[in-house]
């Protein structure tokens, strides 16, 4: 435990510098606010936020003098959504290489690739899907052509000022069929491959000293991999395993449980089948609900009804796009769960609370309450409904503008048939 | 190409038609519409003596729609598609058609009443982009026929011969309100070949999908794809500019093609008018040598006739507006363009033109060309007085058309625009009917058009809200709330058993 307090103290970056925009004293009045947090949901609430954190949310919250109020009559105020697995910042333009970052084709240095030092947080994607109300994500590598795929991280939409919340916040790998192509040409020769890593990182963890001088066998990976792997095989960092068959689901807990490692699933498009094992594991899951076509024989069993059917049998589950551009459509993933039976306030836990606890920043981040960062969403209406949109975005404290490329485009072309060619628009 | 003379008869004509029939029987049983004869019909004598059997008759339609009773859905929100939205309103489903649709409609005998209090009624939803069938599920390379990537001029092909009508997928999106679709093929040449219009049935061959009488569309595609597949192979287009010499080229080639088929046809019936008066006076019958069938050059010269409609995927505004130039050179029109995430920078250009943007809500950024598409495409079409279609190109998208159409409304709302439900319910009905040539048999709820029906649990641009039941031609196509009335392909046999879980995909 204590090793565990001092590998977080490792982890905790620098606290932020406090900027004048965040300084600033704002009370959210009058909508209805959705706090997620203990005060439950508040018709004609207020939410003051101050020096970059919720001060207070109820509906009788004392407004200091000099704040800026912003009228919320008729509308939604949540946290900002969290998307459990983007690619934000590792992605321009996905067809043109050069500008994606997602991945390493290096398979001597897998465990120890973090996309932190990838990522652009000047991305243009960042800003596009801020004003959607997506606040925070977990960014993660994709499967390159290893079984580990490397480190993820959490970070904040912003901006570039100290974008990087948690870093390492877990290791990524893949079973299923990524697996089996990646490990030797079958699913067992890839758990075969991942076991002889896990292994020899313990090994190497015990021998340090004898393999500096090259007196160990040859291990099954790079120095720098048996290194990162340590947080791993003691149980600290989390694994998260991308596989979706139900069987792939069960070896993939079996191997978690004799390793003793920390296991989160991505995917589980089959996951319900064995939902109960899944729970009875305590193991949690990411999911992205509109998946339900049968278009790999891995997730056969895909269905909308994945979300409610974990729900029901109390597993731990949060939202991934496993997108950049349309990161945001994890609130249009969230309402058709909800379509397909999961109650609406489990959608939402599922794009705030749930994942700010499994990505370790449930102190800071998740709910409206006071003391944690403001990140604070004004809606038109219930945010799972795709004709809602932000009004108003705060990000720590920062209420960050309804400006990205894409809405300077819009604005540019918006008056149709104009006589100013468009280059002499909006300049 | 179509001959039915349903199709050369105005909708309104044909509507008046069956009114009368209805007022005749008064109302309680109307006589079934009108059917146009079918193709399979024995012909006239006269036909067979003037007109050479079309040998793509061999392709026809041979679609029956399922039985059914009359059906009267009542006490819901109606958007017709054609008109303002009727609180409380009724339709009547009988023969296959709309048979009346407004309030206080009252049900003939023998009619099924369906209750529709809280519920919405709306068309059924059409993609047109999809590529159900010949992109199934599951995505195996042994099941992927949807880009012929040998030549990037295969107007020859059909996409129909590559539909897997066991495809899952096709289910799925009748979940989703879908009635009809356009299935086309890939983008990765310049000219993919023929697309076609199916009516979301389950079948056993794709030729008992076939929408009856749609016109057949020609698939073209601007931009990335055609350059990067065939320059990748070190081959012609690796540029814009090759791809657009591309398809002049082949409109040439056709334009040729065409004259020597007039030509043929023209010397045939002046030869058959001077054989009747040979023969009537005892001499021999002279020959003329018939031009050899080209299956691409044939799909070509179909669009310079008119009778095969230009679908075209290009995503960028100049290049969209060269497409423009290279229809007027030849003469063809270009009917919609497919994707358009630049269609908004033209706006006023593609109202003028007549042509549709059939778009993704919100898709973009996956290539240079896709750069700069916006959410609100579609709103600042619609401002323009364009048609706006909202697609899939996606098997999952395909099973939310509503909720696409609901994103783009969301966005026009932000921008300022007053989008009202019944607006933008033609992004997924009419429109697109009109960009697949069907537009005066499906698409609205109008008397006499096909009785192609969804049942919405509630507002269809909300996101909780779920197709209920799915009307094709009359017939229950789909019951959420009855699994007997949930279609399964062959595939799904035997799987991960969903159903006896409770529930469905």
């Amino acid at each position: 435990m204590r090793m565990m307090k001092a590998f977080l103290l490792l982890l905790a970056l620098p606290a932020a510098v406090m900027s004048a925009e965040r300084a600033e004293t704002v009370a959210i009045t009058g909508g209805r606010v959705v706090t997620l947090g203990p005060a439950g949901t508040i018709d004609g609430g207020t939410v003051l936020i101050q020096d970059g954190k919720v001060r207070a949310v109820g509906r009788d919250v004392a407004i200091p003098s000099g704040a800026r109020r912003i009228d919320a009559t008729g509308k939604v105020v949540t946290p900002g959504f969290m998307d459990s697995l983007a690619r934000l910042g590792l992605v321009e333009v996905a067809a043109v290489e050069e500008t994606v970052d997602t991945r390493t084709q290096n398979d001597q240095i897998t465990a120890a690739f973090n996309v932190a030092d990838a990522i652009n947080p000047r991305s243009i994607l960042i800003k596009t899907n801020r004003v959607e109300g997506l606040t925070r994500a977990v960014i993660a590598p994709a499967p390159g052509s290893s079984l580990i795929a490397g480190q993820g991280v959490v970070i904040h939409l912003g901006g570039p000022e100290d974008f990087l919340l948690r870093s390492p916040v877990a290791m990524y790998g893949v079973l299923g069929a990524n697996g089996r192509n990646f490990g030797g040409g079958s699913r067992a020769a890839a758990l075969l491959r991942l076991r002889e890593i896990l292994h020899d990182a313990r090994e190497y963890a015990k021998n340090r000293s004898a393999y500096e001088q090259g007196e160990t066998r040859d291990l099954a990976v790079s120095r720098l991999d048996l290194e990162a792997l340590q947080p791993v095989v003691r149980g600290e960092l989390p694994l998260v395993l991308a596989v979706n068959r139900a069987s792939d689901i069960q070896a993939a807990l079996r191997l978690a449980k004799e390793e003793k490692l920390k296991l989160i699933l991505a995917g589980a498009g089959e996951g319900w089948v064995v939902a109960d094992e899944i729970a009875a594991a305590k193991v949690p899951v990411l999911i992205t609900p509109l998946n339900n076509l049968p278009g790999s024989f891995d997730v056969l069993g895909a269905t909308l009804e994945n979300a409610a059917r974990l729900h029901k049998a109390g597993v731990t589950f949060a939202f991934m796009s496993v997108a950049a551009h349309e990161a945001y459509s994890i609130r249009q993933q969230a309402g058709n769960a909800v379509a397909y039976g999961l109650p609406w306030d489990a959608a939402m836990a599922a794009l705030t609370t749930v994942p700010a606890r499994l990505w370790g920043i449930g102190d800071r981040y998740g709910s409206l309450e006071p003391g944690k960062d403001a990140d604070v969403v004004v809606w038109t209406g219930d945010p799972l409904e795709v004709v809602s949109y932000p009004t108003e975005v705060f990000i720590r404290g920062t209420q960050v503008p309804i400006e990205s490329r894409q809405l300077e485009l819009r604005d540019r072309y918006k008056d149709v048939g104009s006589s100013v060619p468009p280059a002499y628009r909006n300049p | 190409m179509s001959n039915n003379p349903l199709k050369r008869l105005s909708f309104a004509a044909f509507a008046l038609l069956l009114l009368a029939g209805l007022l005749a029987s008064g109302c309680a049983t109307a006589p079934a519409p009108a059917e146009a004869p079918a193709k399979s019909e024995v012909p006239t004598p006269a036909d067979t003596a003037e007109q050479p059997k079309d040998p793509n008759d061999a392709y026809l339609s041979t679609y029956k729609p399922l039985p059914s009773s009359p059906v009267l859905i009542t006490n819901a929100t109606i958007l017709t598609a054609a008109g303002d939205r009727i609180e409380g309103g009724s339709i009547l489903l009988q023969d296959g058609r709309i048979a009346a649709v407004g309030r206080g409609v009252q049900a003939p005998a023998g009619a099924i009443t369906v209750d529709a209090t809280g519920k919405w009624v709306t068309p059924g939803l059409i993609d047109a982009h999809s590529h159900l069938g010949v992109y199934p599920s599951p995505g195996d390379d042994a099941n992927a026929d949807g880009n012929e990537m040998t030549n990037p001029v295969t107007a020859e092909v059909w996409a129909e011969h590559s539909v897997w009508p066991q495809d899952p997928q096709f289910p799925l999106s009748l979940a989703g309100g879908v009635t009809a679709m356009l299935i086309l093929p890939g983008s990765a040449n310049l000219i993919g070949g023929r697309s076609v219009t199916v009516k979301n049935l389950p079948a056993q061959h794709v030729n008992q999908m076939k929408f009856p009488d749609a016109p057949y569309g020609l698939k073209m595609a601007c931009g990335e794809n055609p350059k990067r597949v065939y320059g990748e192979k070190g081959r012609a287009p690796s540029t814009r500019m090759g791809n657009v010499a591309g398809y002049r080229r082949a409109w040439i080639d056709a334009g040729e093609y065409r004259r020597q088929w007039n030509e043929h046809r023209e010397r045939q019936s002046r030869k058959k008018e001077s054989q009747d008066q040979d023969q009537a006076q005892g001499a021999p019958a002279g020959g003329d040598r018939t031009p050899v069938r080209d299956l691409s050059k044939e799909t070509l010269a179909g669009v310079l006739d008119g009778e095969i409609l230009v679908q075209n995927h290009c995503y960028r505004a100049d290049e969209m507006l060269t497409m423009i130039d290279i229809a007027r050179e030849f003469g063809y029109k270009i009917t919609t363009f497919h994707h358009a995430v630049e269609a908004y920078k033209i706006a006023d250009v593609l109202a003028r033109e007549g042509i549709c943007s059939a778009i993704w809500a919100d898709s973009w950024g996956f290539k240079m060309e896709a750069l700069d598409g916006i959410v609100e495409n579609a709103a600042i079409l619609q401002k323009a007085g364009a048609c706006v279609v909202i697609h899939s190109d996606s098997a999952q998208v395909i099973q939310r058309l509503n909720q696409e159409a609901g994103k783009a409304m969301g966005a026009g709302l932000r921008m300022g625009l007053d989008l009202r439900a019944e607006d933008v319910i033609r992004w997924i009905t009419i429109n697109p009917a009109k960009s697949m040539g069907i537009d005066d048999q499906t698409g609205s709820l109008e008397v006499g058009k096909m009785a192609d029906v969804v049942v919405w649990s509630g507002d269809p641009f909300s996101v909780y809200s779920r197709a209920e039941k799915v009307y094709i031609d009359g017939g229950l196509a789909y019951d959420r709330n009855d699994p007997s009335k949930r279609p399964r392909t062959d595939f799904e046999l035997g799987l991960v058993e969903l159903e006896d879980a409770g529930g469905e995909r």
